[in-house]
């Protein structure tokens, strides 16, 4: 066990996917000497040479495009994007392009695509810094859209992305990135969780909480503090988000009655939604009250003095668990 | 917007001065209007052979007698589509006409190792390819989105979203290079897109790219005037071709007519690319004599004239005079392709008629490489829903078309393609 922050242990999964697998490409904006501007791909283009850790021009849709022509190729190329907010100028690509290209194909053609997106507020950051799009990426057939919360989590799980053969949208909790955890960077990846599973991170009685990505360590808070107050929370980290582990969900609500759902992302037309509703069709006679979801207002991320406003915080969380006992 | 200070009224909240219009001499006057010296030819619309100092042709009478066929036929193809179409047999077709001779002189260029990015009007390069033209009226009938195997025709999936494709081949040749391909018999990419491309960024991303990585593709526009109803001048106020300049690569204008040209000047382009000398921008100047699609009406936006103008510049007919002119063919070679031709038209019609619809559950196939909960799920649920009628049709067609696709083209009576009449491996003819 190595004590990592979130950074190096992603740092260290993509290192050991470009020394597994030489058709492993990174590509981005300031990945290469500059190690990324959070540093994720540090030391990668020293060690690994600029034609596989390659600096590209500022172009989002061009850094996915070209991605796609080089798995076309065979290789299997890891794309940075900087920032959530910088993703749209890729949208076709991903969403035309990358996402429909075994359909199109009827199976020929694959698409090891990995896009590495820094998501979430919680930085103080300018405009377009602080986003969670995901919810369209999971909208979309032929992705695969994960989100990880922890430092070993993010070990193996970009190593699993790289490793599928379909194209995975990478999301990464940068609020978390200097969170440090125990790491083991001699874990076998095949041994690990799969991508696709949710995680139970506390186990309860009493009603279930979902998250994600940045939210995990604000539900597992949430879960401490209502301890104290004789309340058992589940919470299960969701980890996948397209596909659902819906499976994992489901029993969960079964046993506690209740679900609360949190993301950072707009509530309306969220994956809340889409979690709520399968919820209620999956367990409509084990439902002691409506789910409900706790997220983003539908407005632009709002100018980081008021992002504690908008971010659900402990306390919104707990007020959403006590609303879903007043039924 | 007014920058007046004098009076207030509303008069003088000025109007802004109409839009200065593009100079004429931009880009879409027809080759003989503009700076001829710029425009590559070596057959010219009336048959006559002409040297080019820098892209000297050396070509067999049976290499020529192929260009004529491939031309006639795709022609043919192309005729038979949109009858197709008009009779509710297809959705729709994006014809190719006038363009004949950019598509087959490029595409018969291309080594068999080397790797083609289309638009959706590529149809005389996926013919060359060796593309079933029955899996193109699949896709413009609906029941693929085309299927055939890029990797092994060396021909990539058609692209609809404008100019998508050229980053894609800009990113396959990074490959080519990082797998050391390139050189003396080695590998290159064309990129294929249309004069309305051009404004995309995607193209402009992908010229940046090719030309910082020094990248071995060649981008072949095919420059047809006309983006639906918009002219090149909307495009742009330069010839295209100039446009390469800027991006640090150079671009050339090709008579996109004359099939010689267009063949010698990509099978440079595409020798430059695996010599380690980067991108080339060609500028194949052309027309779009039919319509947009089927569902267009170019009545509503183009002159009559400009379309007879350019019948007198046909790529089929020039090609057929410098044959007889030339002695290179008789009239029975005349006769015997247009036969095959009558015979391909004929199979078209047929197949394409006796073309099944898929099996409904088959919409839920390849879309992930594995299982996939949600999407199994939903298949499962639709699969009892159908059930639930008498007459489900879940097992009725959609079995696979005839003839076997994935192996190649088998064209009763028609010779297609690679390894046809001598030409088919051009890439190596000299």
């Amino acid at each position: 066990m190595t004590t990592l922050t979130l950074a190096r242990a992603l740092n260290e999964g993509l290192r050991r996917a470009l020394e597994d697998d030489r058709k492993v490409l990174i590509m981005g904006e300031d990945v290469g000497k500059l190690g990324g501007v959070f540093r994720i791909t540090d030391g990668l283009q020293k060690d690994f040479g600029e034609s596989r850790v390659v600096d590209t021009p500022l172009a989002e849709s061009g850094i996915v495009g070209t991605a796609i022509g080089l798995a076309l190729r065979g290789y299997r190329p890891v794309c940075e994007i900087q920032f959530d907010g910088f993703v749209y100028p890729a949208f076709n690509q991903i969403v035309s392009q990358l996402a429909k290209m075994r359909y199109r194909s009827r199976g020929s053609v694959a698409l090891p695509v990995v896009i590495r997106i820094p998501f979430g507020g919680g930085i103080g950051a300018v405009e377009h810094h602080s986003e969670s799009p995901e919810a369209p990426f999971a909208h979309t057939a032929g992705l695969r859209v994960v989100a990880c919360s922890s430092g070993p989590d993010a070990f193996t799980m970009i190593q699993q992305a790289i490793r599928s053969d379909d194209p995975v949208i990478f999301f990464e909790p940068k609020r978390r990135y200097w969170e440090k955890a125990d790491v083991d960077t001699t874990a076998s990846v095949a041994d690990a969780l799969p991508m696709d599973a949710a995680r139970t991170v506390a186990e309860g009685t009493d009603i279930t909480l979902l998250a994600y990505g940045p939210m995990v360590k604000v539900a597992l808070g949430a879960a401490a503090a209502a301890r104290e107050d004789g309340r058992s929370i589940e919470v299960i980290d969701l980890r996948s988000l397209s596909p659902l582990d819906m499976n994992r969900v489901s029993a969960s609500v079964r046993r506690t009655g209740r679900c609360v759902v949190v993301h950072e992302a707009p509530v309306f037309g969220g994956l809340g939604a889409e979690i709520a509703a399968r919820i209620t069709e999956e367990c409509f006679y084990c439902l002691e009250a409506p789910v409900l979801r706790v997220g983003g207002f539908s407005t632009p991320y709002p100018p980081s003095r008021l992002e504690e406003h908008y971010l659900p915080d402990l306390d919104r969380v707990l007020d959403a668990v006590d609303r879903a006992f007043g039924f | 917007m007014s920058v007046e200070t004098g009076g207030s009224s509303a008069a003088h909240e000025v109007m802004p001065p109409p839009l200065a219009s593009a100079p004429a001499a931009a880009a879409g006057l027809p080759p003989e209007a503009g700076a001829p010296e710029e425009l590559i030819q070596l057959l010219t619309p009336e048959g006559e052979r002409v040297d080019h100092p820098d892209y000297p042709l050396d070509i067999s009478a049976r290499e020529l007698q192929g260009l004529y066929r491939d031309l006639v036929l795709v022609r043919r193809m192309d005729t038979e589509a949109i009858a197709l179409q008009r009779q509710g047999e297809l959705g729709i077709w994006a014809s190719l006409l006038g363009q004949e001779a950019a598509q087959i002189g490029s595409a018969r260029a291309l080594g068999a190792q080397d790797m083609a990015f289309p638009t959706y009007r590529e149809h005389g390069v996926a013919w060359c390819r060796g593309v079933d033209p029955l899996q193109l009226l699949e896709l413009f009938r609906g029941v693929s989105h085309g299927g055939w195997d890029p990797e092994e025709r060396k021909f990539h999936l058609y692209t609809i979203v404008i100019g998508s494709q050229t980053l894609h081949a800009t990113g396959y040749a990074m490959g080519i290079q990082r797998d050391g391909a390139t050189g003396d018999g080695g590998e290159a990419v064309i990129a294929y897109f249309g004069d309305g491309a051009t404004s995309q960024g995607d193209v402009n991303e992908a010229f940046i790219w090719a030309s910082v990585f020094n990248a071995p593709v060649v981008f072949f526009c095919q420059n047809n005037q006309w983006a639906i109803s918009e002219p090149l001048e909307r495009q742009s106020r330069i010839p295209l071709y100039q446009r390469a300049r800027g991006f640090g690569f150079p671009g050339l204008r090709v008579d996109g007519n004359d099939v010689l040209a267009c063949l010698a000047v990509t099978r440079a382009a595409l020798r430059a690319a695996r010599e380690g000398q980067g991108p080339t921008l060609i500028e194949a100047f052309t027309y779009r004599m039919g319509a947009h699609t089927t569902t267009d009406d170019p009545t509503r936006y183009r002159l009559a004239g400009d379309l007879e103008a350019w019948k007198l510049r046909d790529p089929v007919e020039r090609v057929k005079a410098y044959l007889v002119r030339s002695g290179a063919a008789d009239a029975s070679f005349f006769d015997e392709i247009d036969a095959e031709a009558g015979r391909l038209g004929a199979w078209l019609r047929e197949a394409c008629r006796a073309m099944p619809d898929p099996a409904p559950l088959s919409a839920f196939e390849h879309i992930y490489a594995g299982p996939h909960p949600v999407v199994d799920a939903e298949r499962d649920t639709y699969a009892a829903y159908l059930d639930s009628f008498d007459d489900s049709g879940r097992d009725g067609p959609g079995s696979p078309p005839p003839d076997g696709v994935p192996g190649g083209p088998s064209v009763p009576g028609v010779a297609q393609a690679r390894g046809t009449g001598g030409f088919g491996r051009s890439g190596e003819a000299r």
